[in-house]
């Protein structure tokens, strides 16, 4: 536990740092408009006082760190789950379509993987494709597909993973490349003296060599699942999710909600990110890793 | 590895008869050459080889780096192609032999896989080659008894020495009963004390089983120690410049290295390495 003593004290300088220059900022930015109010409202507040109103609009420019925690909080402690309202019923349904879309988009990346290490033919030919694929702009092909499929009667969770499928499978499918060439000229060597067959080596040598680069990728497509997810909740302006959240905010200048979204979002990935790390790390240690 | 040496010497005397009078071979090369095709133009890693390796043998293969003697082995093990002469193992082409797991290959890295144990390094080969699970018990529990790694089984190869790694590879080639092992310089990276060691291990082993060793050195004492019949090549092109037949007798303790007739076989290995341009080691 030292290094995490040794990095509170570093932390929480940074974090005092940000949220100082955040309070100084709220002021200037939200000073414009509590101005107009207080001349529409003939009151002249001092100086204190003026600062305190640029702190606590209900529509706030930049809303001030305690109001989006306040927000925060009541949204997600105080307000029942089923509610609309609520980020833990609205984050459910982001990271519900998040998962299924890294399920699938992990499992996708995998099998491309195994197609390219293992026929030439699909070395050459699929490769272009799928970088070709991800130079196609996030933003113009989500709503696409969420509209195309709405067409067809089918909207909710299947249209939002398949946008993170599609952010996802590729860092897999470069990773797993990457991950079932890497084992040794040795180790090849070696399975071949003892006559071992494709799928022999395949199991008992390149899985187990791989799953480092497996659980780094898989980092990457979490993260870039989550943000599909909310993006696709985005175009078609969903009932429910952290996206439905941030859109509904704008709408309606409730930036107070849009910035509580943004750290429910915040919160999501980090969980996400981090179960996949420990689930790394579980496998690491099984498979023999230093501890 | 304590067997009494009243029942090495037996089996020695059995098999020495065998080794001399019916001659069978093992490993039998005819004109062999392997040039590499690489950017710089055609290497010449092998050429024009003529060696038998008789049944129960143990040869040492000496010579300065890059003479072709990894290539020599690789090529016996199927792991390369000649592309000129004949080579037969067990009569086989090394594919055929291969494919009959005739051979157990020692690299010169240990090449444990990490996330293995131990034991299922060791037993990795009988996975691939469809043994029972009792029979993987019993031949683990043998072979690692052989190497004196008894105890080690649930360790992973980084919480072991580069000896003891070492020594689990060797376990990981006999596990499997090849007549034929290829061992490519496996105690190269260790020091001199564990090398010593390893090497009269190996001896013991040798004496007991009724193995062919081809074994691959940099060093005149190892090979003159371990071998029935030593090996010198030459580079540029890989050829083999003498084949000394040992006088020693099978029993071997450490300190035959000081006697005279040690020495003078280490003089002719010397002589040899000289004459074929190299320096030496
Ligand atoms: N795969 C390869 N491609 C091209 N050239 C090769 C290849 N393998 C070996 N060679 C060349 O063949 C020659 C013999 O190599 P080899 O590895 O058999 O030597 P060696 O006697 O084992 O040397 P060392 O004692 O250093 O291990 C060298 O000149 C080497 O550069
Ligand atoms: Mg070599």
């Amino acid at each position: 536990m030292d290094s995490f003593r040794d990095k509170i004290v570093p932390v929480s300088v940074i974090v005092a740092a940000i949220l100082v220059v955040w309070y100084v900022a709220a002021i200037f930015m939200n000073a414009p408009y509590q101005r107009e109010l207080n001349a529409r409202a003939h009151v002249t507040p001092d100086l204190g006082a003026f600062i305190g109103q640029t702190w606590a609009q209900r529509k706030p420019t930049l809303p001030a760190p305690h109001q989006i925690a306040e927000n925060f909080f009541k949204n997600t402690f105080l307000v029942k789950i089923t509610s609309r309202r609520s980020l833990v019923y609205n984050s459910w349904v982001t990271l519900s379509s998040t998962m299924a879309g890294f399920a699938s988009g992990t499992l996708l990346g995998i099998l491309i993987a195994v197609g390219i290490v293992h026929v030439p033919v699909l070395d050459r030919s699929l490769m272009p494709w799928i970088i070709a694929s991800q130079t196609i702009p996030i933003l113009a092909i989500a709503p696409m597909v969420v509209v195309v499929f709405a067409a067809i009667g089918i909207t909710g969770l299947i249209p939002k993973a398949l946008i993170s499928t599609y952010l996802s499978f590729f860092p897999v499918a470069v990773g797993m490349v990457k991950g079932l060439r890497s084992p040794d000229i040795l180790h090849l060597d070696l399975m071949h003296t003892y006559n071992a067959s494709k799928v022999q080596a395949f199991w008992k040598l390149r899985v187990p060599a791989s799953m480092p680069f497996l659980f780094t990728s898989m980092k990457v497509a979490v993260a870039a699942s989550l943000v599909g997810a909310i993006v696709a909740e985005l175009p078609t302006g969903a009932v429910a999710g952290i996206g439905a959240k941030l859109l509904a905010g704008s709408y309606y200048s409730q930036t107070i909600d849009m910035w509580s979204a943004l750290v429910a979002g915040s919160v999501v990935a980090v969980l996400l990110v981090a179960t996949v790390g420990v689930v790394g790390r579980f496998v690491e240690l099984r498979m023999g890793a230093r501890p | 590895m304590n067997v009494s040496a009243a029942a090495a010497s037996a089996n020695d005397v059995g098999r020495g008869a065998a080794t001399m009078s019916s001659g069978q071979t093992v490993v039998s090369a005819r004109g062999l050459s392997l040039v590499f095709d690489t950017n710089d133009g055609p290497v010449n890693a092998l050429a024009d080889i003529d060696l038998d390796v008789g049944k129960g043998e143990f040869v040492s293969f000496i010579g300065p780096s890059g003479c072709g003697k990894t290539t020599f082995l690789r090529v016996i093990a199927d792991l390369e192609k000649p592309t000129a002469g004949t080579i037969s193992v067990n009569g086989m082409t090394p594919q055929q032999a291969r494919e009959k797991r005739a051979y157990g290959y020692v690299f010169q890295a240990a090449g444990l896989f990490p996330w293995r144990t131990i034991e299922r390094n060791v037993t990795l080969p009988l996975e691939i080659m469809g043994y029972s699970r009792a029979e993987r018990a019993e031949r683990l529990h043998r072979t690692l008894e052989l190497v004196n790694l008894t105890g080690f089984e649930k360790k992973f190869p980084w919480q072991l020495s580069g000896g003891m790694q070492q020594r689990a590879s060797i376990a990981r080639a006999l596990a499997f009963d090849a007549d034929l092992l290829l061992m490519d310089e496996p105690f190269g990276a260790l020091d001199e004390i564990v090398r010593d060691h390893l090497n009269s291990q190996l001896l013991e082993l040798w004496a007991r089983t009724t193995k062919t060793i081809c074994f691959v050195t940099h060093s005149i004492p190892e090979a003159v120690y371990l071998s029935t019949k030593i090996v010198v090549m030459s580079p540029r092109p890989g050829r083999v410049t003498d084949v000394i037949q040992s006088t020693l007798p099978k029993e071997r303790p450490l300190d035959i290295r000081e006697t005279p007739e040690f020495l003078e076989i280490a003089h002719r290995v010397r002589d040899g390495l000289r004459a074929g341009h190299s320096y030496e080691d």
